[in-house]
Order: C-alpha cells, then structure tokens, then sequence
C-alpha cells in the first residue's frame, strides 16, 4: 500500500472544460505551450464537441481539452484527469468520467445556475453528488462575475467581456502551477496586435485570474499514484488533512472522550479545522479562537475539563503557541498539537511545502520542555499518526506535535479504509482513588501523572505552570526542581515503549543509508527503489517517530558505510541525528524550494556519494 | 439555605495565603469563598482559572479544582474548560495588566462570544507582581518606575471594554466592602452569560491608596452610588442626591432644588438592552460624578456553552454518521479485488 511509485506533479493531468465558445482549446494550449516553454514533457488531447453547433450549455456543446505535463518523459496525455476546469454544469457532466478519483475540480459557480444545470439534464441542485463526485476537492471560482468587475473600466459590450472569462481560468491555473504569464501575454498581444483594446483587456483578466490564485492562497493539487497491485479491500481518496481530522475523531471514539479543536485558521492547516467543524454529528466540538494563542489556549482548558484536545496550525502558529506547549508541558495534560508546515521563516510561503518547523518542534520553547514528537509521511497515514499521537497524549499525559506540511496535507491518495475494531485500544489514566491521588504522583514505570478532571468529587486539586512538588503545591525547591526537570525528559524518553523499531526499506546493511522524515516519504522510496533495481546497495530509513527516536536507531545506522539525511530544509534532522546519535558521518541532501524532492536529484546526489 | 451544608472552611486550601499583609485580594478571596458557600453547588464543579499577576495566585488557595495558567491568557483556557464542560461553575481571576494589556484580546472575545463564566478583574492600576510598573488602567501623568516622568497615555476604562464587546453583566465593587462584594458576585455568578465584575482593589505596596478618593468611609456617601435594579439612583449622606437625565447627559441634582423631586431620579434598569445609560454610569467620575457600583448591566443574551451543546444535538437528532466507520465508508469509495498479496519491500507503516 505504501510503495508509491509515480510521484506527484511529475505528472498532472489538467483539461479545460467548457462552452464551444468559451475558448477552452486556445486556454488548454497556452497553458501546454507555457509548460513546455519552462521544461516540462507534455502531451495534449483536444476534446471537440462532436455537434459543432450544439445548443449552449449542453452536455452535446462541451468542448474541451486535456494536458499532461511532467518532469520525466511524458507519453499520453493522460488517461484521467487530475485537475478539471469547468466553465459550466455541462462540462461537469461530460468529463466526470475522465476524472482521477479525488481529483480537483475548479469551476465557474456563476454558471451554475438553474437554468444551467437543467440544460445539462441534472435532475438536483447538486451536480457533483449526481456525478459522483462527491469526495473531490472543489474550488468554486465566480469567474464570470470576477471578469465582468475586471473589465467594468473597458467600456466593452457584455458578450465581448464574457468572451474573456477564459483567461481568467488560464491565469489561476497558471498561479497554482507555478506558470509565469509572460509568454502567454505575448501570445495575445502578437495575435490581437490590430486590436489594442482586446489584448489590453485579455492581459488584465489574465493577471486578475493570477492575483485571486495568490490572493485566495489556492494550493498545488498534488497527487500520488499507487502501483496496480493493491491489497484488496475498500477504498477511498483521501488527503492528508482530511486524514489527520478523521484520525483525531478515531481516537476520540476509541478512548471514548469527547474530541475538542481550538484554532485558527492557518494556510495550509485550516481544512483540519473545516473537517472537523463539519464533524458535530460525532460531537466534535470545535471552536474557532480568536487567534493561534486562544486555539492552544481553549484547547488546554479543554483537556483540562477531560476532552481529547488538539489544537492545528502552521509554522507561524506554532510560534505563537510556544508558551501555551510549554504550559501543558508543565501541567502534564494531553494535548495534540498538529502542525502541518509551510515554507518558512515569518509569512514565508505559506502555499508551499518544507520541513523546516522541526527544530522549533523540539525545541523552540523556554526552558527544558520536551514534548514526544511524530511525523506523518503519506497522506493517508496521517491517519494513524493523528491517531498515535492521540493515544500517546491520552496515555503518557504529555503534548504530543505531530508535523506534516502542506504537501501532505493537499496531497491525495487512495487509502484502503481501516477498520475501527482493528484499531489499537486508548486507556486515558484517569484518576480512580481520591483517597491517594496526588496531582504529580506519577507511574513508577511510565513516568505519568494521573488525570482527574473537575466534577470527579473528591479530587480537587491545583495545577499550573508554576513548579510544583508531588501534591500540587508551589515549589521552588532547587532539588524538586532538578528532579522534575529530569523527570518530565524521561517520561517523553519512555515513551520508546510505544513507538516500533526501525524497519529499513531494503538490506540491513550496505553501502548507502537513505535517511529521511516525515512527506518526503514518497520520493525517497521510489529513489531507493529505482538505486536497488540499477544493483545498488542502498537501503532507505525513513523516521516517523522523531523524539523519542526508535530504540534501534544506532544500531541499524551502524551496518551502513555512508549515512545521507535528506530533508526539505537546510538540515535540522541531520543536526538532530548528531545530537543524538553520536559518532556517525552524516552527509546531507537539503532542498528549501518550496517544493518537494524529484527522484532524479535525489538519485543524482546518491550517485555521488557512491562514487566518493 | 444550602443543603450542601457548606462552611468556609470548605473552599480554603491546604496553602497558605502569600498576598502581602494589607493586601484587598484578602477580602476579595473571602467574599469568592462565601459566594460559593451560598451557591448550593457541589464543590467539584468548581474551577477557578487564572493568569499571571498576584491575583492570579488565587486558585491555589481555593480547595477547588484549579488551573493558575499563563498570562493573559487565562479567559481562553476557561473559555476551552467551560465549552468542553458547560456543568462546571467556572470562574475566572485575573488583573488589569493580566486583562487589559497582555489578554486584552482574548478578554474582549470571551466577553464577545457570551460564555457562561464569572471574570473577576481585580484592578489596582499597577503592575505589583513586577514591583510597580503603570498599568493600561493607570491615569494618564501617573508616575511609576516605567514611567518616572508621568505616562503620556490614556487609561482603559475596563466597564467599556465590556460594552464595547457587547456584554451582557458588568458589575463594579470594591475590595472591603464586604457586603456589596457578596451582593454583586452572587448576581454574576446567577447571570447565564460572561459576568465581569471589576473589583477596585487597593495594592498596599505598590498603589496604596489609588482608589482611596472614591473608597474613603468618610466621602463614601457622596462619591460612591450603590445601584440596585429597580430603584432610584440616589446618593449621600441622606440621600438627597440623584442623578437626572438632561439634553442626552447624566446630570446629579438635588432633590428640592430647582423642582427636583424623587420621581425625576432616574430608577436603575440593568436589563435595558440598550448599553447607552449603563455606558454612562460606567462613565461617571470624580468629581463630577460619584462612581457607579454594583450590578450595572444583566441582560439576557444566547449563551456560547449553552449553544454549542444545542447546535451538536440539534445535528445528531437527524445524522446519517453516527460512528467513525460509517463516516470513513461514506463518499465514493471502491473495491479491489482479485488481487494477489504480494511480499512487502518495505515495511508497513500504517499498523505500527
């Protein structure tokens, strides 16, 4: 299941949709010509209505057309596609079966009119629920009404101005692909150079479509394609932060808390917040703070009064947060706090994927404050570490991070659905004894307070983030505050217990150690799988689990001549790794582009270090 | 009048009490015990948060559940305790820097989002936990030791922060005195909203004396009017003094002088939706004015706890979802089938 072998946005599918006259075969092949021009392989299928003169807005009149571009050698343009830009309800109807499950469909909600959806013969006000396209990612877009206020200035008549509405699509499609404008306006100003006022008015759409792209931060649909021999089972689409909502409300359900999210809307985190705010049928509450500080901070009242509290955000958020960890950190409550990360440092590039947060994770607070760290790695299994995390909150009484980053957290991938009964029990210590509980009695073996939360008679009692000493009292004791401080790292340390050894992806021992974390999962497997069928020696260690690190750690990187640790950032992982497992040579693959790995630098940089 | 039977002694802690000798969060933590004496609540549901400031100390000396936070931020944490358990009594202690400065946010939106809490703001208008810094709530001039050549800003006044984020209780007392401390607190605590109640309290070290022109036994009667619902606004010594409204402003008139007579005082309405005279009163000060105190604004509002729980079963009476296994099969999904298990190069990461 997880041996992702094409890796997303080496190839996309995109296919423009609409109106014979909507001009959907010139945006398709600008968009193509701008991504060849930039160095991309592509391929494209023009998709003409078959009735030339079919009545608008039927399903009869669509015209379309499809572009497949990639990194690599590009030989069809693609059976499905991944991206679907529909002007109308018809183009809708007609390329739903062209669809790649889960993809992402950006549309004219002008157009989506009655009148519209009864020329397409949709029978209910919901087009994509009769398509079947329910689980797809939607971007509805006003384009009509945005290319009527673009060109308001022009003095153009209203068929003229609609005329442009497809440079609209062209300039928002070129913004989530990373297309520049500059050939597409040449283009235009060439073709039209008789007509000043329509090259004027085209280019200005052009740029506005573009702008809205930046300006609504519309992310890069991303996508993972799955080899053809799956496990059998029942499937379904899934990105990773749907999959972080859904692993947070199975960890609710298993440890039969009430589930509780405070936060902020964050780019590219706040779709955690939407699934889950959408969720009140299984009683999430979820609350909507006025800023990244009361996210955290309603959370850990929350856990407090005895929910399963999460708060999620993004790099900058987390800044913010960092005295609110460092406080459930001191007053030992559960807590998950998701960060799904962005380019960095400040605003940074918050539409873009790195991995540059995990320093500030471990250690970007005051004081000695650890918390257990993990890192999700597809978008499905942010699932289970969503989950995991949960459970090791709910267990160990301490915050739990979970990282995953914006490429993750929008990227989709199919995911043979689990079972809730084959999931793993969660047992939250709550308090059982008034008569012997003590705020910080902890578990002789695990290190843990226990949990007792107000209403439970009996069991008053004060917490804070002040030190304390065994009952609850204020402490400021120089040996109660060296032996807490040492203590709170060893609980974290203990939880080694819960999180598996390392298993490596190919030999135990060898000439290279791939090393990675986290999202770039995907392109480091497929890295190592290539290296191993071309006969080399190299074998791939991927870390979910990142504080504590699995048990074995040294031990396996002591079978390998060469260690390389890859990772979107200059090298925090590396630096860790050196902290924490001494005595080895790490070299290191960074890369802070915003974008994720390629198999070929990846393997052009192991290529090297084999030959050294 | 309770049947819990509930003494003082009840809701002291096992810590000793560290405010400095003289200080007014004695009194305030005694009338806090007795209101909830008189509460006939069990003792469990009681939390009490607070942020940081020597206010704020307050929890550890309550034998109830308690949760001494993070400055500023103690609202958002009670905002999370409350919205996670709307049965709990939850009350909130904090200060003028603690509220006004630091948490001044969250301190608006709690007010804003109407949560069914008590906020007590001690208020001495000086940083005394730092040693004597001015406060968002020190006069403008005021000297302290971040402002040795007077501070050359306004104050907040915290009774208009609460109108301001639409408010539905504004109460106002003072430290030592007991009674009208018990009187208002007991009406915050029965208000289903957010209760704010600003006490004026007086920091011996740092600010002694601040409040000392209104509080003065022997000024009391002039410059302080204890409002009650439903009754005339009147004040002094024999209470022949109220106020009146005149040309859209409060104005205090003498009864018998200029054909005053009782029925012009004004009779005290705190239910009134409209904030405007309860802004004024808020307003009124010396010299001019007495200050306003007790309950000046309780007026019904939907309540955020109270809602959020209605909202979650409202949805759940007509759900097509009612566990996580239906709502991960729900959407399309497909089956595979016929496929042969094949031997895994690489470890399964979902089941670890």
């Amino acid at each position: 299941m997880k041996d992702a072998k094409v890796i997303e946005l080496e190839e996309v599918a995109i296919r423009f949709s609409g109106d014979s006259g909507d001009g959907m075969q010139l945006t398709g092949t600008l968009f193509s010509d701008a991504s060849a021009l930039l160095g991309n392989d592509i391929s494209t299928f023009p998709d003409y209505p078959s009735e030339i003169r079919a009545p608008l807005g039927t399903v009869g009149g669509v015209s379309g057309f499809q572009v497949q571009f990639g990194q690599k050698q590009v030989h069809t343009p693609g059976d499905f596609a991944h991206v679907l830009i529909a002007m109308n309800p018809a183009a809708i109807k007609a390329n739903a079966k062209f669809m790649n499950p889960g993809g992402t469909i950006i549309y004219d909600s002008d157009s989506f009119t009655e009148k519209n959806l009864k020329k397409a013969n949709f029978t209910t006000d919901d087009p994509f629920a009769e398509c079947k396209l329910v689980d797809y990612f939607k971007i509805p877009v006003p384009i009509s009404s945005l290319t009527k206020e673009s060109l308001k200035d022009f003095g153009l008549d209203n068929k003229s101005v609609l005329r442009s509405k497809n440079m609209f699509a062209l300039g928002l499609v070129c913004w989530m692909f990373n297309r520049p404008l500059d050939y597409i306006e040449e283009f235009i100003s060439t073709k039209f150079a008789k007509k000043p006022v329509v090259v004027e008015s085209n280019i200005k759409v052009l740029h506005d479509g573009f702008n809205y792209g930046y300006t609504m931060q519309h992310m890069t649909p991303s996508y993972i394609v799955h080899p053809a021999n799956i496990e059998n089972g029942t499937y379904r689409n899934v990105n990773g932060n749907h999959a972080t909502a859904w692993g947070l409300l199975a960890a609710a359900e298993k440890s039969k808390l009430d589930l509780f999210i405070g936060s902020y809307p964050i780019t590219p985190a706040t779709e955690i917040l939407q699934a889950l705010a959408e969720r009140k049928d299984l009683g999430v509450k979820s609350f909507q703070a006025e800023d990244e500080i009361a996210g955290i901070a309603s959370a850990i009242g929350a856990s407090f009064a005895g929910n399963l509290a999460v708060t999620t955000t993004s790099g900058p958020g987390l800044a913010l947060k960092s005295e609110a960890i460092g406080l459930a950190v001191m007053a030992e409550l559960p807590l998950v706090i998701v960060n799904v990360q962005r380019g960095g440092p400040s605003t940074g590039l918050p539409t873009k994927t790195e991995q540059s947060d995990l320093m500030q994770a471990l250690y970007g607070r005051n004081g000695e404050s650890p918390v257990v760290i993990l890192a999700a790695s597809t978008p499905s299994d942010c699932f289970w570490y969503a989950f995991k995390a949960a459970k090791i909150a709910l267990e160990r009484m301490v915050p739990v991070i979970l990282l995953t980053d914006g490429f993750l957290g929008n990227g989709t991938e199919p995911w043979k659905i689990p079972k809730m009964a084959d999931l793993p029990s969660i047992s939250p210590r709550i308090a059982k004894d008034a008569a012997s509980f003590n705020a910080y009695k902890r578990d002789p073996e695990i290190l843990a307070r226990d949990w007792a939360i107000p209403g439970m008679p009996g069991f008053e009692h004060r917490i804070g983030g002040l030190e304390k000493n065994i009952t609850g009292t204020v402490s400021h004791d120089p040996e109660n505050h060296q032996v807490n401080t040492e203590i709170r790292e060893e609980k974290v340390q203990r939880v080694v217990d819960m999180i598996p050894k390392m298993e490596l992806c190919g030999d135990g021992d060898g000439d290279v150690l791939v090393v990675g974390w986290g999202g770039t999962y995907g392109h480091l497997i497929s890295t190592v799988r290539e290296l191993r069928k071309e006969g080399k020696n190299v074998s791939l260690a991927h870390f979910n689990y990142i504080k504590p690190l699995p048990e074995n750690t040294a031990e396996v990187f002591s079978k390998f001549k060469k260690i390389i640790v890859c990772e979107l950032n200059l090298g925090q992982f590396a630096s860790y790794l050196r902290d924490k497992v001494p005595g080895k040579e790490y070299h290191q693959y960074n890369k802070v582009k915003g974008l994720p790995f390629t198999v070929n630098e990846l393997k052009q940089s192991i290529y090297k270090l084999l030959e050294d | 009048m309770s049947d819990l039977r509930y003494n003082i002694k009840d809701f002291k802690s096992e810590n000793e009490v560290r405010w400095c000798p003289g200080c007014g969060d004695f009194a305030i933590l005694n009338a806090v015990q007795r209101t909830m004496v008189n509460m006939n609540i069990p003792r469990e549901k009681y939390a009490v948060i607070s942020g940081i400031g020597c206010s704020s100390r307050f929890p550890y000396y309550m034998n109830t559940y308690g949760f001494h936070t993070i400055h500023g931020r103690a609202a958002a944490i009670a905002s999370g305790v409350k919205s996670a358990n709307p049965d709990l009594n939850v009350w909130v202690m904090s200060g003028d820097g603690d509220s006004m400065a630091i948490g001044g946010n969250h301190f608006i939106h709690l007010i804003r989002r109407n949560i069914n809490l008590n906020l007590i703001l001690f208020n001495n208008r000086i940083y005394g936990l730092t040693k004597g810094q001015y406060s968002p709530t020190s006069d403008r001039g005021f000297k302290t030791k971040t402002s040795p050549f007077g501070t050359i800003e306004d104050p907040f006044v915290p009774g208009q922060l609460v109108i301001g984020a639409r408010g539905t209780f504004f109460g106002r007392s003072i430290d030592g005195n007991m009674k009208l401390n018990q009187q208002v607190l007991m009406e915050a605590a029965q208000h289903n909203g957010t209760s704010v109640v600003e006490v004026l309290q007086n920091c011996v070290i740092y600010n002694s004396g601040i409040h000392s022109a209104i509080t003065d036994p022997l000024h009391r009667a002039d410059r302080q009017l204890m409002l009650e619902h439903g009754k005339s606004m009147l004040f002094g010594e024999e209470n022949e003094k109220g106020l009146v409204f005149e040309k859209g402003k409060l104005k205090v008139a003498k009864i018998g002088e200029n054909g005053v007579t009782i029925d012009d005082i004004l009779v005290h309405d705190a239910n009134e939706p409209d904030p405007g005279l309860h802004l004024a009163l808020i307003n009124m000060q010396l010299p001019d004015f007495p200050v306003a105190f007790g309950v000046i604004r309780s007026v019904a509002a939907p309540v955020y706890d109270v809602e959020m729980k209605a909202q979650i079963k409202h949805i759940q009476q007509n759900r097509k979802i009612t566990c996580v296994d239906e709502l991960l099969n729900s959407g399309n999904t497909w089956e595979v089938t016929g496929n042969e298990p094949e031997e895994q190069e690489c470890p399964n990461f979902e089941l670890k």
